[in-house]
């Protein structure tokens, strides 16, 4: 890679694309963080992609500065993986919501935190359906009260760090967008990550929770430390008030394969004519 | 029973499970592809994950065969065990000879309706097996290798060669000694019938070199093979019958190709992988049957606004719902063509043959990467899992060829992913390529690829995606020649699309014997239609035959919306599981040219 001659700013990374969000949004912070994070690696924008399913998270990748990918709801992780399996040379991040990741993308979730492929997914968790206008979502409490569910759900929220460790995920963390710099932080260690890298933010709706407003006060930074073991990772999970932040798991394990980096796309459609020969001579009888 | 020498004779196999009827069924195509017979071998077993009763269904021929004959010569049986649940697809011939263990009871009704004791050999299959501690599949293969006039060497070798590969190697001997007895015990009957039952072809293969001019490939394998050729190189799919052997053909074969597979969480997670290996310049495809591909439609739909290649094989099993997973029909024809929501042009294509799958995937992924459009691949169940000795197949001409952006200056006006172009592609800037940055987007969008909600950029993109595909009734001729394959002339046509196409090309030659000329017209290209071209190959029909395996006829429907047909139009049609024959399509030929009426509607009797 190269990397350009004067250090990148954050700055550079932002598309000029006005967000779509909420004034107050947490959202923005998450955009900042990323930023900020690129920049602290030096990335190459080109090198970057941003995948995203539906929702106000599912809007993050126009207002980066790298190639993007505005899926379907749920799906981002998919097509994450599929991007990343066939260019192991791009730094591949997923975004969704806890709507998005937590709910209609739940059995992906999953299977990504086990296959272990090499990205980082950025969950901007804000326990309810914003773009649809304040639904409960997965993640909401059980007597957030709204009309569609005007007695609240009433059933126990999705926890997304436990389940991330119950996946096998290799890399597990909680942050906050309202500290921008921690979560930055974060953000770089889930990228230097090899493998999946799950990074939950707590990312407040001024509009259809404003009672998140008050996160800022209660958010305890750095409470989750890097367990030892998976037992000890989930115990501080439960143990830990869920405004609490900090990197809780992270382990060295195999990512899932990869293409071998082709030199170009076009050389590959006419390579290995062995290959094919070989192939062909299964069909004899 | 008849001592004339046959060119074309059909067999079936059958046992109850653990009998290894289908791998006799298969050991015996193998040494008919080195004895120099085309052929084909269909397997019908039942819902039973393992065990449970099978049936080896085969066609060997002088000449290349795509399709069952109408009822069988020869019928094998270890035992009547649920026999009856073939009954259906098994049809037995006047002429048929039958072949049964002498333990097995009496002819179940079906059998004793055609076959007269005459016709019916009751042969000690199991007990002669149990003395050699061998399998009763051995004994009757080498019974049926010598009515065959099979060479016991050829046959030999092959079962050797099975079990080597295997790793069974304990089971050559007491297998080679089966074999044998099974020769043994058809040598009366040769002695009678003054010979084997079908006469040998040419000159059978020796090594190497002389059996490549043959294959033994099944449909869902070419599918594989042509992605392969035509440069695709990123698969991602979740098991399903009938599609999931051509995954496992392809697991540990794609590695080689300088390719990767992945076996998805589910369906709606393999056709998003696609999506985005091939957002990042990978030319890929995912296989499936109706009940994934109806979980795919989400995507199939993203890759159209999002403007992305992919292609989707769907091997379609009988339906709706889970339907009769091991069991072909035509039945996915209308989901393919409309499935998406809200107005989505992408390319359906269909193989006729066997041979064709190899070609026609190769030709669908050229267009899906030409035209930056996901491409539905109508295969089927009887295409799919139909090992079919063919010639071997020449390589498919075409291959995967993106119209790139391979940069953008500093001082470029930013880059516009949906440009609008006078052929409505846009040169793609691939993720890497500095300058051209870009977020493509499952939301409608203007040129640059920023959301928009406007009804100009709507309607500017709608137009776009549309004009892609429409262009391709412009395209030269010798471009688009494989697009439908019409063989024969005269007033009378028949037209298919997809695996229906070998049963009526077989009664086509069959009504020329008889000296009525029609002609047969199958479609490869079916999404977008080519309403100029298939006037072109419809000129001086009177009377056309719609034939398919669809119970509601979906082919005839998409005809009659997109195309101007002939005055008198006949809907030939029956649904799966039950195959279209020759015979049937040439009885509704017959009677084409003798109706009166403008339209019929009748199922193939």
């Amino acid at each position: 890679m190269n990397r350009p001659q004067q250090p990148p700013k954050p700055a550079d990374y932002k598309s000029g694309v006005h967000p779509v969000w909420c004034k107050g949004c947490g959202d923005f912070g998450v955009l900042a963080a990323m930023t900020r994070a690129f920049a602290h690696l030096g990335l190459p924008k080109e090198q970057v992609a941003v995948v995203s399913g539906i929702g106000c998270s599912g809007r993050i990748p126009a207002y980066v500065a790298a190639y993007g990918f505005h899926g379907l709801h749920g799906r981002a992780l998919p097509v994450a993986t599929g991007l990343k399996l066939a260019r192991p040379d791009l730094t591949v991040l997923a975004a969704g919501g806890d709507g998005d990741i937590y709910s209609i993308g739940a059995a992906h979730f999953v299977h990504t935190c086990r296959r272990n492929p090499d990205i980082t997914l950025i969950v901007m968790d804000n326990r309810v359906y914003g773009m649809t206008k304040g639904q409960p979502s997965p993640t909401s409490e059980p007597d957030f009260a709204a009309a569609l569910q005007p007695e609240g759900p009433g059933v126990p929220p999705v926890d997304g760090l436990l389940l991330a460790l119950a996946s096998r995920a290799s890399f597990v963390a909680r942050g906050f967008s309202g500290q921008p710099n921690e979560l930055a932080d974060i953000i770089v260690a889930g990228i230097e990550h090899p493998g999946f890298a799950v990074i939950e933010v707590l990312s407040p709706c001024p509009t259809f929770r404003p009672e998140q407003r008050e996160w800022k006060r209660h958010v305890q930074a750095g409470l989750l430390q890097p367990a030892k073991t998976l037992e000890e990772a989930m115990a501080q999970v439960i143990a830990a008030p869920a405004l609490s932040t900090g990197i809780v798991w992270r382990e060295e394990r195999a990512p899932a394969p990869m293409m071998p980096r082709p030199e170009s796309v076009k050389e590959l459609a006419t390579m290995r004519a062995r290959e094919l020969a070989w192939i062909e001579k299964s069909f004899h009888p | 029973m008849t001592s004339v020498l046959r060119e074309n004779i059909s067999l079936a196999i059958t046992g109850s499970g653990g009998s290894g009827m289908l791998s006799a069924g298969e050991l015996l195509l193998r040494t008919a592809a080195k004895t120099g017979f085309y052929g084909l071998l269909t397997r019908s077993v039942g819902p039973q994950i393992r065990g449970g009763e099978s049936a080896a269904l085969i066609r060997l021929a002088h000449y290349p065969v795509e399709t069952h004959d109408d009822h069988f010569h020869v019928l094998l049986a270890a035992d009547w065990n649920n026999f009856h649940r073939f009954a259906g697809e098994i049809v037995l011939g006047e002429d048929v000879l039958v072949i049964v263990d002498e333990q097995a009871g009496d002819l179940p009704e079906m059998v004793a309706a055609v076959a007269d004791e005459k016709s019916i050999l009751r042969l000690p299959l199991h007990a002669l097996a149990r003395e050699l501690d061998a399998r009763v599949n051995m004994v009757a293969l080498g019974f049926l290798g010598a009515l065959l006039g099979m060479e016991q060497d050829m046959l030999r070798a092959v079962v050797q060669d099975f079990f080597r590969r295997k790793k069974r190697d304990r089971f050559i001997e007491p297998s080679l000694a089966a074999l044998e007895k099974g020769r043994e015990l058809a040598e009366p009957l040769l002695k009678a019938r003054g010979g084997p039952l079908i006469a040998t072809p040419g000159k059978p293969c020796r090594d190497m070199a002389d059996c490549g001019a043959r294959w033994l490939i099944s449909g869902n394998r070419a599918v594989a093979t042509g992605f392969l050729q035509a440069g695709g190189r990123f698969v991602a799919g979740y098991p399903i019958t009938p599609a999931t052997d051509m995954l496992e053909w392809l697991a540990p074969r794609i590695g080689r190709a300088g390719g990767l597979l992945v076996q998805a969480e589910d369906e709606l997670a393999a056709i998003n992988m696609v999506l985005g290996a091939s957002f990042g310049g990978l030319p890929a495809m995912t296989a499936t049957s109706g009940p994934g591909f109806s979980l795919m439609v989400e995507g199939l739909g993203l890759g159209v606004m999002a403007e992305i290649p992919a292609l989707i094989v769907d091997v379609q099993r009988v339906g709706p719902s889970t339907g009769i997973p091991t069991k072909s029909e035509q039945g996915d024809l209308q989901l393919a063509l409309c499935g998406a929501h809200g107005d989505a042009p992408h390319l359906v294509l269909a193989p006729d043959c066997v041979v064709d799958c190899l070609h026609t995937t190769a030709w669908a992924l050229h267009l899906a990467e030409r035209l930056q459009c996901p491409a539905v691949l109508l295969s089927d169940q009887k295409l799919g899992q139909m090992l079919s000795i063919t010639d071997a197949i020449p390589p498919a001409p075409w291959k995967a060829e993106r119209k790139l952006k391979e940069s953008c200056a500093e001082n470029e006006e930013p880059y516009k992913r949906y440009a609008i172009t006078e052929d409505g592609v846009s040169p793609m800037a691939l993720p890497g390529t500095p300058g051209c940055l870009h977020t493509v987007d499952g939301l409608e969008h203007d040129e640059r690829a920023l959301p928009s909600s406007q009804v100009e950029d709507h309607a500017a993109q709608l137009e776009k995606r549309h004009r892609k595909l429409a262009r391709l009734e412009d395209w030269p001729d010798e471009e688009m020649a494989h697009w439908a394959d019409i063989m024969g002339s005269g007033e009378v046509a028949v037209i298919t699309w997809g695996s229906s196409a070998g049963a009526a090309r077989e009664a086509v030659r069959m009504a020329a014997d008889e000296g009525l000329h029609a002609r047969h017209i199958s479609l490869r290209l079916l999404w977008p239609p080519q309403k100029n071209r298939l006037a072109r190959l419809l000129e001086g029909v009177r009377r056309l035959i719609v034939v398919e395996q669809s119970h509601s006829g979906q082919f005839l429907h998409y005809l009659r919306a997109h195309y101007d047909l002939p005055e008198v139009v006949v809907s030939c049609r029956r649904p799966g599981p039950r195959p279209i024959t020759p015979r049937q399509v040439l009885r509704a030929l017959r009677e084409a040219c003798e109706m009166k009426e403008t339209f019929s509607e009748r199922v193939c009797t």
